[in-house]
Parts: structure tokens; sequence; C-alpha cells
């Protein structure tokens, strides 16, 4: 039983990188292209956990942790934020919205997963 | 190690495409002040996603000057920094820069640094006079200092310098915050374990009697003993995401202590496992008082949500209309992405079918069928089909034309700084969709002349305005579909060619003599032909690289035509009339020794009948075609080709006048015109070998191959008219005249 994971990014290329790194890592993936349509897979696919952009066009990452947060769920699913920066500001924001954890662009394979296994039982250990 | 591809190196590229275009769109809005607040947004989002991408690449400048770059951005969207005409000067170009670093990333090729360090120097003054240094500024402004995670470090043997410890004791004490953010203790520990043997005891020493329990400052601890090599702070990365709602404190262990600390505290192997549930829940309910929690493959914590009691029932309709009422979507235009191969696949087949189509009409035709015949009704509508089918799939290749013209805008910004002219671009007809090959091989030709019109077009701003013109010059881009080509057309409200001036460049370097007559339009010629450009205007602008000849062949090599129309005073407009697609030519069928072949309509000036043409015999045999005063050479297309020996009678024959952009005009001789039609283009070089004079193959309606003939390749083999003058034109128009597409 794979984990399923929803990322979101309004960015092709990052879309096509994170598909590919969570396919290779052997998690099901599922893809949305912004917030809005991020909310709308989130319901639809109820992931085992979302990895999301913070800028982005219609509804960014900061509205959809919020909006994630808002459903009415029986778990409370780890959502990791995507993002250029590091900074305990950004960081900071992306916590109070209900971020889990997050994930600083450029990532690679180990990155990734190093990340998800923190947030999401991934059946192995290191 | 970079997780991209090459695969995904090209979609990246492909994506920038994109992203730039959203944003010099967006800067074309904020000049023109048909902007709204999303503006700024969407320009700074494509410049981040550039920025993203180019990360993961390693594309370490494009990185950097994009950081710079949105930061500044970043300052307008907070509305920190006003977006004057200064600003948005310089913001476009770096937009500009951008574009540069992109294709200089995509060809691998090195760009100016410098360039790059002046405009972060400007940005930088931007950022900093707007108050970059506060602390509440948002993410983009922030330090980039992308927090890596160093991954050699963390299997690293530890540091040297403390070489007794043999792992940690932590604290961990969590705060509500934890759970409700999604994080989970159980997991972090577990992933502790990538590093040495950890052991784990739930402690609720600190958690209150459960008639004094707060649900909401409830606090739960554990201890951590790991057996490690790895340093502290590659173990306060595990726990990085919790760094702000949990107090972790760590100390080290020692050999003898720890296994001391083991010993003493009771844990050694063979203590029984507890289900991480039990863990979990205990935070809730109050915990026994010392659990052991020992991590196991087999945890899976992950579903009960230790925060909120279970809510067995998740509507997922309610999720569903909640998400579609506070997120109202723009419509965009469904896509998909195709690979170009099987596009072009599926556009040979649909050739193929048009062939067939063709050769079935014949098939058929030769049965003399009554007419009104179903068949023949069938078949008209299986011939109509197949010719929208055609049309559909050579759609498929066509883009707008607009991007191409974007870089035409930047081509202008640049020239207008280069030469102090003000220039305004006007764009129209910018969705008129042309091969993409087309447009690629566009490029050049189009950005000399648009820089033509800037530099020689447009007159400097004093002869403007003595001119009552305003001082601001317009040059405008228009594309249009017309009769089943594209035109594009650059047009200047200059002051016109100046005739005389290009008739004296042209005696001066001896391309006309000095008493040839010339009309308007063949002087406006004169621009294209090789060798003319001027040596005392060359700037550093026009001047640069290739002349309008080299423009105008690469025009013609495109199927293309160029034509010039000039009025003094009034400016000039250079027209460009494209074929739709390169997969279709439009060929003049012709019978030669038995044979048929294609040649191209673009190369073809007129076709004449040799009795009533001026030709003389030569010395040799040959012949030479007397026309509008010069001696063009005549060959024979049988003999060129070794079918037959050039004929002694020509009255029976059809001469071809070829005129092509590098070789001299001649005259060819065939046997009979067929037709004028549509030919599909089958590449020789593909499928057989590359012939020296025939530019491709197409198959005709009987089934038969014909060769597609190479004017240029042909006319560069045929020797000069002895004692021809070379003084023939150029005339722009060639192939024009007579054709009836």
């Amino acid at each position: 039983m794979s984990l399923s994971i929803l990322a979101i990014d309004d960015s092709r290329t990052m879309r096509n990188l994170l598909s590919a790194a969570l396919g290779r890592a052997g998690y099901e993936v599922a893809l949305a292209e912004d917030g809005a349509e991020g909310l709308e897979r989130f319901a639809q696919t109820d992931p085992d956990v979302v990895i999301t952009d913070i800028n982005m066009p219609n509804l960014d990452g900061f509205g959809f942790i919020e909006g994630a947060r808002a459903l009415t769920r029986n778990r409370v699913v780890p959502i990791l934020v995507l993002t250029t920066e590091s900074a305990p500001e950004l960081r900071a924001r992306a916590r109070a919205a209900g971020a889990t954890g997050w994930i600083v662009k450029p990532f690679d394979d180990e990155k990734l997963v190093w990340a998800i296994e923190r947030v999401a039982p991934t059946g192995q250990t290191a | 190690m970079s997780g991209g591809t090459d695969e995904f190196r090209a979609s990246f590229f492909e994506e920038c495409e994109d992203l730039l275009e959203a944003m010099h769109d967006g800067f074309g809005l904020m000049q023109n002040g048909d902007g709204d607040d999303e503006t700024i947004h969407v320009i700074f989002r494509a410049v981040h996603s550039v920025k993203g991408g180019a990360g993961a690449f390693g594309l370490d400048d494009l990185v950097g000057f994009a950081h710079h770059f949105e930061t500044a951005l970043d300052m307008v969207r907070a509305g920190k920094a006003q977006p004057d005409p200064d600003l948005l000067s310089l913001f476009q170009q770096c937009g500009d820069h951008l574009s540069d670093l992109v294709s200089a990333a995509r060809d691998e090729a090195t760009i100016d640094a410098s360039d790059s360090a002046s405009l972060t120097a400007r940005l930088d003054e931007v950022i900093g006079a707007n108050g970059a240094g506060d602390e509440g500024v948002s993410d983009a402004a922030e330090n980039f200092e992308p927090m890596s995670l160093d991954l050699d470090a963390m299997f690293d043997i530890a540091d040297p310098s403390k070489p007794t410890a043999t792992g940690h004791q932590i604290s961990f004490v969590a705060e509500p915050e934890l759970f409700t953010s999604g994080n989970e203790p159980a997991l972090l520990f577990r992933a502790l374990e990538r590093f040495g043997q950890a052991e784990v005891v739930a402690n609720s020493d600190d958690v209150p009697p459960l008639s004094a329990l707060d649900p909401t400052t409830a606090f739960m601890s554990w201890d951590i003993r790991i057996d490690t090599d790895a340093a502290e702070d590659v173990l306060r990365d595990v726990f990085d995401f919790v760094s702000d709602c949990a107090q972790i404190e760590f100390k080290p262990l020692y050999a003898d202590r720890q296994a001391d600390l083991i010993s003493s505290l009771g844990f050694g192997p063979g203590v029984p496992e507890m289900a991480p549930e039990e863990v979990t829940a205990a935070s809730e309910e109050g915990a026994p008082a010392e659990d052991v929690l020992a991590l196991s493959d087999e945890t899976d914590v992950h579903d009960h949500d230790p925060t909120s009691p279970a809510e067995p029932t998740r509507s997922q309709a309610d999720a569903h209309a909640q998400t579609e009422k506070s997120t109202p979507k723009t419509p965009m235009p469904q896509t998909i992405r195709v690979d170009f191969e099987r596009v072009d696949k599926l556009i040979n087949l649909v050739g193929e079918l048009v062939i067939k189509e063709a050769m079935l009409s014949q098939s058929v035709a030769s049965l003399d069928l009554a007419t009104g015949s179903d068949v023949l009704l069938e078949l008209e509508s299986l011939k109509q089909l197949a010719g929208e089918i055609q049309e559909g799939v050579m759609s498929i290749r066509a883009q707008p034309i607009k991007p191409l013209f974007q870089r035409m805008a930047r081509t202008i910004r640049d020239a207008s700084s280069m030469t102090g002219k003000r220039v305004k671009l006007v764009m129209k007809g910018e969705t008129a969709e042309v091969d993409k090959t087309v447009l690629e091989r566009l490029v050049d030709p189009l950005t000399h002349m648009v820089r033509n019109a800037v530099d020689h077009g447009l007159e400097d701003r004093e002869t403007r305005l003595a001119a009552g013109k305003p001082a601001e010059g317009t040059v405008t881009l228009s594309a249009a579909h017309r009769s089943g080509r594209v035109v594009i057309e650059i047009s200047d409200d200059g002051g016109g060619i100046d005739r005389d001036r290009v008739r004296q460049i042209a005696e001066s370097k001896g391309l006309i003599s000095p008493d040839a007559v010339l009309t308007p339009s063949e002087v406006d010629g004169l621009l294209f032909r090789p060798g003319f450009s001027s040596k005392e205007e060359v700037s550093e602008l026009s001047g640069r690289g290739v002349g309008l000849d080299v423009a105008k062949s690469e025009i013609v090599a495109l199927g293309g035509r160029l034509t010039i129309q000039s009025e003094p005073g009034k400016g000039s407009v250079f027209s460009i009339s494209l074929p739709l697609t390169l997969a279709v030519l439009e060929g003049m069928v012709v019978d030669v020794a038995g044979q048929t072949m294609v040649v191209p309509i673009t190369a073809i000036h007129e076709t004449l009948q040799p009795a009533t043409a001026k030709i003389h015999t030569i010395g040799s045999g040959g012949h030479v075609l007397s026309i509008r005063d010069t001696l063009v050479p005549i060959a024979d297309l049988g003999a060129i080709f070794g079918f037959r020996d050039p004929p002694a009678e020509l009255d029976d024959h059809v001469l071809l006048i070829i005129e092509t952009e590098t070789e001299r005009r001649c005259a060819l001789i065939v046997d009979a015109l067929q037709d004028q039609r549509q030919v599909v283009i089958k590449s020789l070089e593909t499928n057989y070998t590359s012939i020296d004079g025939v530019a491709a193959a197409t198959i005709l309606g009987d089934g038969r191959i014909a060769l597609i003939v190479d004017p240029e390749g042909v006319a560069g083999g045929i020797a000069p008219a002895p004692g021809s003058v070379d003084e023939t034109l150029s005339h722009q128009n060639s192939g024009g005249d007579f054709v009836t597409a």
C-alpha cells in the first residue's frame, strides 16, 4: 500500500519534477495546478500527504492550507510547503496557516522522501 | 544531485517561454496603464516560477538574477515601490535580460556577466531604497538562503572534535500546535533511526491529573536516546518541522554512561513493543506513568488524529461545494502537450491519404462513370474530408505569431535605446497562426528588418518634428491570413526610402551601371542585393551581422516572398508573404523528357513560349534568351539531370525563367506545363539520399514519384550566358504575378 500524495504547483516544470520524483519513490501522485484546483483534488483524492507551492494564481498555498484545514476530516493531513526560501517569517506564516513542514527548492528525490518520511508513515526505515 | 532529467529540462524551457510571455504581456499592460492589481502578481509569479525551475536544474546565474528581480517586483507587489515609468523601464530591461539568461541556459551558452551585475545593482537600489530592511517583508524579499539539506553530512561520521560522544539524549516536549499542524512525534522518532538505534520513552510526568487537564495546553513529552555518530545539528534537522512547536533539548551521551543509563532504566533487547496508537491516545487521555515505544516497521499511526476525536463521516459533497463556492476559477482552454514527432508523423500520414485519394480519383476517372453516379459523389465527399483532415492536422503545428512579435518589441526597445529614437510599437493580428518551424526561422530576418525600420526607416527627432510628425516614431507589426498564406508587414512612419541615395550607393558599388533605367520599385529592390549594405550607413545596429539580402533569402527559403512599398515622407512597408506550412509546396508540374518534375512556383519568374521570345544561338550550339535588354542563359532541365541531350530546336518546348536570391537568372527548357498545384513534400534525404539540384520529392495522383527541382542548385550549375552583363535586378515580386493560388 503506497502513500498517495497530492502535489500542487502552478509551474508545469515543478509538477513534472514532483510527479517523477514521487513516482520513483513509489508514491501515488495526484497533481493540481493551483490552490483552487488543489482543494478540489484534495476532496476527491483524499491524499495521505499534500505538497503545495506558495505563489500560485487563483488561490495561493496559504489559502489552500487554510481551506484544507477548514474541511472537517477525521485526521489532520500533513501538508508540506514547497518554497524557494527558508525565511523564518515565511515558515511562521505557513505554520500559522496550518502547514506541517516545508521542502526548500531545489529539491531532489532524497530530500522529498526525507520530508515525507517525517510526516507520514512510509513503511520504510532507514 | 539534481532531480532534473533532459526531458524535464526541455519542458522547463518550454514553460519559460510561456512564463516570459506572461511577464512581457504584464509589463505591456502596465506600460499602457491597462494593468490591474493582478498584473504585478502575474509578473511576480512568472519570474518566481522561472527561478524555481532554474533552481531545479542548477542554473545558478538564472536563479541569482531572478531572485533580485522578483525581490524588486515584490516591492511593487507589496505596495512599497511605485511602478513609475523609470522603474517599469528597468523592469522591462530586466525582463529582457531574464529572457537572455533563459536562452543562454537553454543553449548552454555563456552570457556577459556584467549585464547581470549592472542590472542587479540597479534592482538592489530599488530594493534598498524602499526599505527592504524591514523585518516584516513578505517571503520573496527575505534573504535567499536555500536551507539545503546536506545529506552527505547527514551520513558522515561525527565531527572528530567530539570523538567521545556516541549518541544523544533528547528530551522532546510537544506543544498542541505540533498536532494541529499535522505533525506526529512517532514519525519523527522513527526518522531519527536513520542515524542510529533509538530508544523512545513516553513520559507523562508533566501531564497533570485528568481533572486539571486543559486539553488545549496538554504537553506530552518523550525522552529519546539515540546511539549515533551523527552530530547534534544533523539530528536537529529531523525536528526542523516542529522546532517552533516543541521544546527539544540535546545532551551528548558517552559510551560508558549510555550503557549505564540504558541498563538503569531497564532498556535493552526484548522490551515489549507497544503500538504507537496507544502512545498517541495517551496524549489525549493522560498517559500511563511510563510507556515504552519502540518504533517498528508496522507502525501506522497516521490515520489517527490525536487532537480531534474521531469524526467518522466526512461529506465529500460538502467539501466540494465549499471549494467551488470559495474559489471562482477563470476558465482556461484545455490543452495537451504532444511530442512533435507524433504530429509530424500524422502530417505525413495525412499527406499519404491525400495522395491515395488523388490516385483513387484517377482510377475512378478511367472507369468513365456517368456523371452523378454514387461512386463519384462519395468520392467527392471523401476528397473534401481528406482536405479538411489535412487542414486540421496542419493547424496543430500552427502557433500564434504573438511570441515572435513580443521578441520584436524587445528588439525595438534595444534599437530605440541605441539610436536614441523614441519608438512606439503597434501590433496587429498577433493571434494569426503560423507553422512553428516557419515562426522559428522568421526570428532572424524579422529582427533584422525591425532594426532596419528603426535605424534607417525612422528619422531622428528633429527631422520628424520639422516634418510635422510626432517626435515618437511608430513601427507597426501586423499579421494576417490572405488566400492560404500569412502576410506579415513591418511598417514605419519614417521618411521612406531615399531612392536617389540607394541608387547612388548601388552605382558606387558596381551593382548597377550608371545609365541603367530603374523603376522606383526596382530601386527599392536594390536594398536586397547582396553587397548593397552601405558602408557609409553602417551603424552598430543594422550593420551588425546580416544584410537585408540574407533576410530575404531566408524568407525565400521558407517559400516566402518579400516586397517593399515606400512613400517618401510617409514611411515604408516591408511585406512578407509566407506559406502556412512547410509540408506542402506550391509547384508547377512539368514534363521533361518523359519525366514529371515539379518546380517551386516561388522560383519561377515567368514562363515563355520560345517561339515568341528573342533567342540567340551562340557558338557552341547553346542558346541565350534576350529579355528586357539582358541576356539570360538557357539550359535544358532534361540535360541537367542526364535524361537527354539538349534539344536543338526549342519551338515546341516551354521556357521557365528561374530567379533565385543567390544565383543569376536563367531559363530552363521543359517540354510542357501540366498543372500548377500544391504537392506534399517528401524528403529525399531521409528516404534516400541528397541529390544536387533536387530539393525533395512528391507523389503524384497516379502514384508516381516526381522530383521537386531545387532552383538554386540548378541555376548555380549553369554557366553564365557569354557576354551577358550582370545587371539583372532582383525583382522583389518574383513568382507572384501569374500565380493563381
